[in-house]
């Protein structure tokens, strides 16, 4: 298995939509091979189209937000006492997460193809908040699925969504949690695919959904391509770039404008929900070797058991708390070009804290996860290696968790 | 390819009347009862589908995720779903047996000895409900090596072109689903609709034996047999799930309901 340079990953599939000959694909019903076929024909006709392009380009400039900042952590680097330690502060964008790119794509195609409804899952609710937004911005009816057991932990987003007009369907199937989502969402587009677009909220799915995801949160990486030559002048010796990985969304994106350099300069470690400490239950499928399996239409990475029942996970991140990974992620892992490992829900809450004492930022629970590795590794790195953390969520929606854990108040 | 599927065709048709199929669920809501359940209503059924059980469907509605649910909170593994069928098969109730399920499932137990093993306990058909065509044409080639008849799935939205290619590679049965919907849904189509576009499949190759499912009930059956089989599915789990809320035998309940089922269709 070989990655391919000077051509997009995205684009580094067979024709039944496997990366490496084994992930991804498309194992839908067959109600679903046409809108996904439709779909995918509109978006292989407008990723390069000009004027599709400036359109979104302006999206992201005037209404996410872009760019968003890449600064320092001064206060930090000097304490950990190690490599430079800097973040891209992706929660700047519009609504606090990166999940505004991948919503604000889909409302862009789903007006271009005449749908009216759209429909998408989510975990943490970012994906879900954003979706809510970008529709009301678009002028589409949305419906939301989450898991009963999110809905529950992460209120400021179920707020956000019920705010912007959207129906939260609550979801009580299996863990309650986001794989289920999914698949409820899933089984409303089968039935509802004529009318309605679907919104896959991470790069998982069919193939292209995958492909849409990674191509609209591309945009960290472009931006921060830009960043760190305006910086550094050139993209240094030693660059490190630390990101949570839930479907592997903000990741991919965070990576993707750096993939053809060599790892020995431009490294991308990608850190899994390990979940708590006193619990074999986790979310990291690459981290812990899980088997290869479908989840949600693609061949992935995935925790299950022998009988290929997907298996319960347990992390205090709703956003990263999934079986599953991005096929891309498979790949990245296989040809070995990404470096997979996992933070435990306490080490993430550390983290949390120590980033918060230090710094005027508060990253999620997600991107503490990575925050977390980070900060441990840096210590024993030079001090002209470049190490950036990709802060892609804020905190707010976790205060409730926050002030449970660490009695800490936003 | 004439396997006794094709013959339970041939039967129904020899008396003027569609093929009625049954799906349950594999040890749902006991393996013991599940077995009962496929052995009453083998009196009046003449193919009898039954669900291997997966836990995350991206294909069916509430009904049959409750069943599937049931089964496997009580254990129900795949070597459970082979022994079930075994037994009925070697039992004078016999009927012919299509297994249904979700490709990992398959894909975790081994391709081929999936297939050994649905050979060995005389397994007839298999439908896989997340193996498209183009993406089933190895495994569906697997299966017309074993002699079991691989069910391609056409729906609403299936185009033109592909359909002609999805017929082309089809065994001795196809399956048409009604409408825009998972498992179980309303019937939100007429009756006609359907059948008009079920005549558009056997228009091109009227040898293939094509069945209906999907929203199919009590109420409807009637109104679409002029097709080859009709699938009852979600309404017999519906069934079990009542009858266990009620306290009531499933078994007896079940085959009351198909014994009705096939007299709207004679």
């Amino acid at each position: 298995m070989k990655l391919k340079k000077k051509i997009s990953v995205l684009d580094q599939h067979d024709k039944f939509g496997f990366w490496g000959g084994k992930f991804g694909g498309n194992f839908v019903p067959e109600t679903l091979k046409k809108p996904i076929n439709d779909l995918e024909l509109l978006f292989n006709k407008l990723k390069n189209n000009k004027k599709f392009l400036s359109e979104r380009d302006r999206y992201f400039k005037n209404w996410v937000g872009a760019p968003t900042r890449f600064i320092k952590l001064s206060n930090l680097t000097e304490h950990v006492g190690g490599a430079e330690i800097w973040s891209k502060v992706v929660s700047d964008a519009n609504g606090g997460a990166h999940k505004i790119y991948n919503a604000t794509v889909h409302c862009l195609l789903a007006k271009k193809s005449g749908k009216r409804i759209i429909c998408g899952d989510t975990g943490a609710g970012y994906a879900g908040k954003m979706l809510s937004m970008a529709a009301k911005k678009f002028g589409l009816k949305c419906k939301i699925f989450m898991g009963a057991k999110d809905i529950e932990r992460q209120q400021p987003n179920v707020k956000a969504i019920k705010s912007n007009g959207a129906e939260i369907v609550p979801v009580y199937s299996g863990s309650q949690t986001l794989v289920d989502a999914v698949s409820e969402c899933m089984r409303f587009w089968v039935a509802n695919c004529d009318t309605t677009a679907m919104c896959v909220g991470s790069t998982v799915g069919p193939n292209i959904f995958v492909k849409i995801c990674g191509w609209s949160t591309s945009q960290i990486s472009r931006e921060l391509k830009i960043q760190i030559l305006d910086e550094f002048g050139n993209i240094p010796k030693r660059l490190k770039l630390y990101n949570c990985v839930g479907g592997g969304s903000s990741s991919f994106g965070f990576w993707n404008e750096f993939m053809d350099y060599d790892k020995k300069q431009v490294e991308f470690i990608g850190v899994e929900a390990g979940g708590s400490s006193k619990s074999k239950k986790h979310a990291a499928p690459l981290t812990y070797g899980s088997k290869i399996g479908i989840l949600h239409g693609a061949a992935q990475y995935v925790n299950q058991n022998s009988e290929g029942q997907i298996e319960e996970t347990e992390s205090i991140s709703a956003g990263l708390d999934y079986p599953g990974v991005s096929p891309l992620h498979c790949f990245l892992k296989d040809t070995k070009r990404a470096r997979y490992t996992a933070a435990s829900d306490e080490d993430a809450l550390k983290a949390f804290k120590i980033v918060s004492k230090y710094e005027a930022i508060r990253p999620s629970l997600e991107p503490s996860h990575a925050f977390s590795v980070a900060i441990s590794e840096a210590k024993k790195l030079s001090k002209d290696t470049i190490v950036v953390v990709n802060s892609c969520g804020d905190a707010y929606k976790d205060r409730k968790i926050l002030e449970k854990k660490l009695g800490v108040r936003l | 390819m004439i396997n006794s599927i094709s013959k339970a065709f041939n039967s129904a048709k020899k008396e003027g009347r569609p093929a009625l199929l049954t799906y349950t669920v594999a040890g749902d809501n006991t393996k013991k009862n599940s077995l009962k359940i496929l052995k009453a209503i083998s009196k009046y059924a003449d193919i009898c589908e039954l669900g291997f059980p997966h836990n995350t469907p991206i294909a069916d509605g509430g009904q049959i995720q409750t069943s599937s649910y049931r089964a496997i909170k009580n254990g129900t593994k795949i070597k459970d779903v082979f022994e079930i069928v075994k037994d009925f098969k070697s039992s004078k109730f016999s009927k012919p047996i299509i297994l249904m399920g979700y490709f990992n499932m398959i894909l975790q137990y081994g391709q081929n000895k999936f297939l050994n093993d649905c050979k060995k306990n005389k397994i007839d058909g298999l439908i896989v409900v997340d193996l498209p065509w183009p993406e089933n044409k190895k495994f569906a080639s697997k299966c017309k090596k074993k002699s079991i008849s691989f069910v391609q799935l056409i729906s609403p939205t299936t185009s033109k072109n592909r359909l002609i290619s999805i017929i082309k590679d089809s065994h001795n049965m196809i399956y048409y689903i009604s409408m825009l919907s998972t498992t179980g849904g309303k019937l939100k189509v007429s009756p006609k609709k359907i059948l008009l576009n079920y005549e558009k499949i056997k228009s091109i190759n009227s040898n293939k034996n094509c069945v209906i499912g999907f929203g199919i009930t009590e109420k409807s059956i009637s109104s679409l047999k002029s097709a080859d089989g009709l699938v009852v599915g979600s309404a017999i789990c519906r069934e079990i799930t009542n009858s266990l809320n009620k306290r009531q035998n499933p078994v007896t309940k079940v085959s009351k309901m198909v014994k009705k089922l096939k007299n709207k269709i004679l």
